[in-house]
């Protein structure tokens, strides 16, 4: 994960019962061009932990981001790190 | 049944669906562009000509599933969504339409545009059945478990067949 300090602006996705595995791996990599390996343990920390950070960047960055994955129907909020 | 999407040559992804199956999926289409009204942006010009628009949340669950609010708080989640709602209000009807237009019985063959507006079709369908019947992650294990008779079973039933058929199409765009 890509998490710089001069980044503060996190992309939150949020698990929720409808959502599927292979789809939301499918989404990841698709948008964010991550490998599958990488889009799957994003995937199972969304599924396991209940949330995962899935990209960071600048806030108009992550609005972007989420705008995105509310158009795949993921559940996605935009968060400054703490 | 139909057996799902499997991949084409060429890019392509071909599913077959009997009449019934189409009926279906384009009533379902049908129900979701009733459901999200175009984006709706004020008289101004100028915030028509930006797609500025509503800013308050949905008070329908579904509508709410599928516009969540992209903030923890309500401040920036209206401005958020006042600048964002009514363009993904059109690009979702702009998916479930192209569903509606494609789906015909016998031999569906999706190019990869078409593919794309067809999974997150599926998956819009999917979210706003999923709400309404309050699914969990146990859902697929409680159908199979579910008497016949039950009154839930038929909508159950159309759920678990739409998961099938989005997962399929998945797997197909790999």
């Amino acid at each position: 994960m890509d998490v710089r300090p001069d980044l503060p602006w996190l992309t939150i996705v949020w698990n929720d019962p409808v959502n599927l595995m292979s789809y939301v791996t499918y989404v990841f990599q698709s948008v964010f061009g991550y490998s599958k390996e990488k889009a799957e343990k994003l995937m199972l920390d969304v599924h396991h932990k209940g949330k995962a950070v899935v990209s960071s960047g600048t806030r108009e960055e992550m609005e972007r981001d989420v705008q995105i994955m509310h158009s795949y129907g993921l559940w996605a909020t935009v968060q400054k790190e703490s | 049944m139909s057996s799902g999407f499997t991949a084409g040559p060429g890019g392509v992804v071909i599913a077959d669906f009997d009449a019934a199956e189409v009926t279906v999926l384009r009533s379902l289409m049908a129900q979701i562009l009733d459901l999200i009204e175009p984006g709706s942006t004020g008289d101004d010009p100028l915030e028509r000509a930006l797609g500025i628009g509503p800013s308050e949340r949905p008070t329908d669950p579904v509508l709410a599933r599928l516009f969540p609010s992209a903030y923890e708080d309500d401040e920036s989640s209206a401005e958020f969504r006042r600048y964002t709602e009514a363009t993904l209000r059109d690009a979702k009807r702009t998916d479930a339409q192209t569903m509606l237009d494609s789906a015909a019985p016998g031999r569906v063959e999706l190019t990869g545009e078409q593919a794309q507006a067809w999974v997150r079709a599926l998956n819009d369908v999917r979210l706003a059945l999923g709400t309404r019947l309050e699914v969990t992650e146990e859902t697929h294990e409680e159908l199979t478990a579910m008497s016949e008779e039950d009154p839930r079973y038929p909508a159950y039933l159309t759920y678990d067949w739409l998961t099938y058929l989005q997962d399929s199409l998945v797997r197909a765009l790999w």
